[in-house]
């Protein structure tokens, strides 16, 4: 049988098949953050074991840091504890660690791409859901727990059956305003947060190849989000042309000899999938969430479905919308907010930071609104300064923090206050996620901008038909 | 490391009957800061359970002394979200030793393979028949015999059958883990790095 772009890359990396169990997964290259490898590394040290292959482990601090004033020792005890295990733990295995303050330092699925250390073709792994996002470019990646992490460490592999495969078309235009999130959360919001459950998704049509890499990570970050294990998109020179140079990647005559592998890898013409499903891009509009789980999503110009237009439970629809304070039929338009959050591995890329810019550009931060900017990584923090994008920021009233993950999951002291809402760029809007009693309305960094600068819910398209009159 | 023996289970069980639990209800973000695997289980459910100010919310399952066993029965597309394993730990330290959905989140679902929780997939019609048995009776038994792959109502004596593969089962059936396996091939995999470069 002809294979898809995922059996391609997953085949190649098989070790040994287990008849009626689990295919033993070589993993090319594994991200290590503090939160999720302290009991792996435990575990080795409790079975005598080393780290079999330090120089295919990365590590790097992200998820308990705090945005501000990171030159300084961290005040939280419990954190700065979980944040010194994993340096003892990286020197002691010979792990290249990227701590804070390190210029590599930022978000683990900004700074693996950034880097070089996500390839086509290759095998990624770490301790984090969103791993999903390396899948951008071509590669296998998804997020483990820590008793996998420690399998990783201590043998380079995991065991794991391999998933059914699903491929999403999109083909023709993408509306005005329209991002890459917006797909996403369209998506989503048809599949539901569990449509894509035992699946790993490619994701192909005109829309992801005329997609940027940055584009093309916020689609594939959210793949989780619908249940998958993770979702690809196949390599092309958009690709080549962002990793080519890049630290970690094939350099000279191996750049030609790995590239030229890359470009084998696809879905060939007559490749099956076990599920495939086509959307028209034309249909998709900016989205915002209404309710506790990303797949509850709508264009930003309709109202709350009503409980008996909705799949599933009618007992867990209502709860959260009371979780929210919304109510059935309500219009998202106009709904006033209090904090807007612009980062994460979805959405803090240079190109997230670039749209907020192009809407507050000229504006101010409305007064009710309290926000947080939060790029990725140093290297969007350096990028952002450099392309001007700070000074628009600042002069519209907004700061500019450090990086890290910040309020998407709300560890640091980035909390949102109980009972607030955030219109939010991140991935998950479940109960809590963002601090205890917050609300959460997931949406792009278009959306993100002109909530930010209303301080209500606005369709951003307002906003850019005024500045071009303007 | 090494778990617990799964074979035949045989308790009470606690309802849930909410779809989507996601992980970060199971156990939310700020209770991760550990770097040692205990304690988890004081904050399973922490937002559901108790109010901010720590005392217990009465009307949450766990707090409600009608309820108890080894075995929690919760609604659709249980463990969605993040891919935190503390999320199987806090059940397994709160004292459960299966999870009954009729659908789980793929990386809950091997967490919980991972550390001795079985995850029990059921129709929903039956997991709704569970749900109507322990709010007819909460003392209702339910048992979950592994080596025959079947989960009974004990009052009504009706059954269902679930999947796992067998590869997994032996696992649990002898508490081994995937390191121990993956150790014993360890020359296969050196022999596969050495072919497969950076």
């Amino acid at each position: 049988m002809s294979k898809t772009l995922f059996d391609k890359v997953w085949d190649s990396h098989v070790v040994q098949h287990i008849e009626n169990g689990p295919d033993v997964l070589f993993i090319d290259r594994h991200l290590v953050h503090e939160v999720t490898s302290p009991v792996a590394f435990l575990g080795l040290k409790n079975r005598g074991i080393k780290v079999l292959y330090p120089e295919r482990t990365f590590a790097t601090a992200d998820h308990n840091t705090p945005t501000r004033n990171q030159h300084l020792p961290v005040k939280d005890k419990l954190s700065a504890n979980q944040l010194k295990a994993l340096e003892n733990n990286s020197k002691e295995h010979g792990i290249p660690y990227w701590g804070l303050g390190h210029e590599k330092n930022g978000i683990v699925h900004v700074i693996g791409p950034e880097n070089g250390i996500t390839v086509p073709g290759a095998t990624i792994v770490c301790g984090d859901s969103h791993t999903s996002t390396h899948g951008a470019f071509g590669a296998i990646a998804f997020g483990i727990g820590t008793s996998e992490v420690e399998m990783v460490l201590s043998t380079q592999c995991i065991m794991q059956p391999k998933p059914k495969s699903m491929r999403i078309n999109i083909n023709g235009n993408l509306n005005r305003a329209v991002t890459p999130k917006d797909v996403a959360l369209f998506i989503i919001s048809r599949l539901t947060t569990s449509g894509a459950t035992g699946y790993f998704v490619e994701y192909a049509g005109d829309v992801f190849k005329n997609m940027s890499m940055e584009g093309r990570m916020t689609v594939c970050n959210l793949s989780i989000e619908m249940g998958a294990r993770g979702g690809m998109i196949a390599p092309d020179e958009t690709t080549f042309e962002y990793i080519k140079g890049r630290e970690y990647t094939p350099q000279g005559k191996d750049w030609d000899k790995a590239k030229k592998y890359w470009q084998t890898l696809y879905s060939e013409d007559d490749a099956e999938f076990d599920k495939e499903l086509s959307f028209d891009a034309a249909e998709i509009e900016p989205m915002i969430t209404y309710g506790t789980n990303p797949g509850m999503g709508i264009g930003i110009q309709k109202g709350i479905p009503f409980a008996e237009n909705v799949e599933g439970g009618t007992a867990t629809y209502k709860k959260s919308l009371a979780y929210m304070d919304f109510n059935e039929g309500d219009a998202m338009i106009g709904k006033p907010i209090d904090f807007v959050f612009l980062g994460s591995c979805t959405n803090g890329r240079i190109e997230d930071f670039r749209a907020f810019a192009s809407i507050v550009k000229g504006r101010k931060k409305a007064d009710n609104v309290t926000a947080w900017l939060v790029p990725g990584s140093h290297k969007v923090e350096e990028a952002i300064k450099k392309e001007g994008i700070l000074d628009i920021l600042n002069e519209a009233g907004f700061e500019l923090r450090e990086p890290g993950c910040s309020a998407c999951l709300a560890m640091n002291d980035d909390k949102i206050p109980a009972g607030k809402y955030a219109v939010s760029t991140s991935n998950r809007n479940f109960e809590g996620r963002q601090g205890p009693g917050a609300r959460t309305l997931l949406a792009s960094p278009l959306v993100a901008a002109a909530a930010a600068v209303t301080g209500r819910v606005t369709d951003p398209r307002e906003l850019m038909e005024a500045l071009q009159e303007a | 490391m090494a778990y617990d023996k799964f074979n035949i289970l045989k308790s009470t069980a606690v309802p849930l009957p909410i779809e989507n639990v996601d992980t970060d209800q199971i156990i939310p973000a700020r209770f991760l800061k550990a770097t040692e695997r205990k304690g988890f289980g004081d904050n399973l459910f922490r937002d559901w359970r108790y109010h901010p100010d720590n005392t217990p919310k009465e009307q949450f399952v766990l707090n409600n002394p009608i309820y108890s066993g080894k075995i929690l029965v919760g609604g659709k597309n249980f463990g969605s979200g993040s891919s935190r394993e503390h999320a199987a730990w806090a059940i397994y330290d709160y004292g459960f030793r299966c999870v009954v959905s009729s659908f789980f989140a793929d990386i809950f679902r091997n967490n919980c393979l991972n550390i001795g929780v079985l995850p029990v997939q059921v129709s929903p019609e039956f997991l709704d028949k569970i749900f109507k048995a322990i709010e007819s009776n909460p003392k209702t038994e339910l048992e979950v015999s592994l080596p025959e792959q079947t989960i009974t109502i004990l009052e009504t004596g009706e059954s269902q059958s679930f999947g796992i593969n067998d590869y997994k089962k032996q696992n649990m059936l002898n508490g081994f883990d995937d390191i121990d396996y993956l150790l014993n091939i360890k020359k296969d995999i050196e022999k596969f790095a050495e072919d497969t470069p950076l």
